[in-house]
């Protein structure tokens, strides 16, 4: 498959995970929304880190940041440290059983919120609510499903 | 697939240099605020994809709104036209109210500015930055929405405009930590500034003396002492008032007036100084400003 319609199907998942972010969600559920640019980057990243990186990474932060109206480059610093941190490790973390990503998205999750509390708090006064951490647990509950899905894709639009 | 990176800079390099670049944009837009200007622009390039994650929501409210019995339908339409009689009746007095302000006032030699464009905004309710409290509508400059525009509800004062897009603006709520408003007690005119806590909800009042007149309870409504917001209109009502023997200041608390996060559709004024003495009295509903949703 050509290089152009790999691309595509990569950049329309993005567009769909940035839809996913911003979606609105009753206010008792929207604690809880997974963090799908995460996983989204993590997976690419992991299945194709010689069209997916630390460029992309920082590019789809930005966009995030412009959608949320948070400070801009908070979350382009943050995917663009995650997307390094996999893919000098992607040899290794493909051999990981589903169980040991799952801790891993898991704490990727737990250390993008510190740092973007951090960054936060640096530059604001702010307030942290103990709902802040919950959607760890719902993005690792939807990590398996979401990774088989995406392979599938991967395999079905032979995306390489 | 290749199992040997052959082309391009080292990962380490790529992420120094996009380090950096992002170091350079947060140092940027927070403390030297550079990108206020172009900022219309960058979102004005979002802005599809916020319609486009807005649009299920509100193509479900406009089923919900289309799916009403005629009974149901009735009913409202009944209430409303009572409400109407009665803010009609109201609106009689308040001309006559008008007037006589107006006639004192010109026998004090004093002007006040009455703000008359405003104009019907709806909510996206989309997810926002979880650590500001920021809301996110439909209007942009294409509408002549300004940085700095004060937003109410029918309750009170919600807040500014902190970001305009050509079709999108966001809103920066009266709670937010950054914000501060000017207000002033209805009761007895003392003036204080009333900040944000970060908590939906709360509401500071620093630098209020501890024997000021103030009681739980006390509406305060907003000064027009800054500029920004025109005066008069209600901000939050103090919620404790509590003052330790001999500190300087007193710990003064308040909750705002409006139902921050509840609110669907909000009002954009339009606080120009042309607007200044141009006319003081009520305009009729056809000549109004407002656009319906």
């Amino acid at each position: 498959m050509s290089l152009l319609s790999s691309y595509r199907v990569i950049y329309l998942t993005f567009f769909i995970g940035l839809i996913c972010a911003i979606f609105p969600l009753p206010i008792i559920l929207n604690a809880f929304r997974p963090d799908w640019m995460i996983l989204l980057l993590f997976y690419w990243v992991l299945a194709l880190p010689h069209r997916v990186s630390i460029g992309h990474a920082f590019v789809l932060g930005l966009l995030l940041d412009l959608l949320l109206g948070s400070t801009l480059g908070m979350h382009a610093l943050l995917f663009s440290v995650l997307a390094y941190l996999v893919s000098i490790n992607y040899q290794r973390i493909r051999y990981f059983t589903l169980v040991q990503t799952t801790l891993l998205a898991g704490g990727f999750i737990l250390l993008a919120k510190l740092v973007l509390y951090w960054i936060a708090s640096s530059l604001q006064d702010i307030v942290l609510h103990s709902h802040y951490f919950w959607s760890i647990f719902t993005s690792m509950l939807i990590w398996p499903w979401f990774f088989l899905f995406l392979r599938f894709i991967r395999i079905r639009f032979k995306v390489a | 697939m290749k199992p040997i990176f052959t082309r391009g800079p080292s990962f380490l390099l790529r992420l120094s240099i996009v380090i950096a670049l992002s170091l350079i944009l947060l140092l940027a837009d927070s403390q030297f605020n550079l990108f206020a200007s172009s900022r219309i622009y960058l979102n004005s390039l979002v802005s599809p994809l916020q319609y486009i994650a807005d649009a299920p929501q509100k193509l479900f409210s406009t089923l919900s709104d289309n799916l009403m019995t005629r009974d149901a339908l009735k009913e409202r339409n009944q209430q409303l036209e009572k409400d109407n009689l009665y803010l009609k009746a109201d609106r009689l007095l308040l001309t006559q109210l008008q007037n006589e302000n107006k006639q004192l006032r010109e026998l004090l030699h004093s002007q006040r500015s009455f703000t008359n464009k405003r104009m019907i905004t709806e909510v996206m309710s989309l997810r926002s930055d979880p650590f500001t409290h920021q809301l996110l509508i439909n209007k942009g400059a294409l509408d002549g929405v300004y940085l700095g525009q004060p937003v109410i509800n029918e309750e009170g004062v919600v807040g500014q405009v902190s970001q305009v897009g050509s079709t999108t603006s966001r809103v920066l709520l009266i709670v937010d930590a950054s914000h501060g408003i000017p207000v002033r007690v209805q009761r007895n005119d003392v003036t204080a500034i009333v900040h944000g806590s970060g908590a939906w909800n709360k509401l500071n009042v620093p630098f209020v003396q501890s024997n000021a007149d103030l009681q739980e309870g006390d509406l305060l409504v907003t000064s027009g002492l800054g500029g920004r917001f025109p005066a008069g209109y209600p901000v939050a009502t103090v919620s404790r008032f509590n003052y330790q023997e001999g500190a300087l200041y007193a710990e003064v608390t308040a909750t705002p007036v409006a139902k921050l996060d509840r609110s669907r559709y909000l009002l954009l004024l339009w606080n120009d100084h042309q607007y200044n003495e141009s006319d003081l009295s009520l305009t009729p509903p056809e000549s109004e400003d407002v656009t319906p949703e």
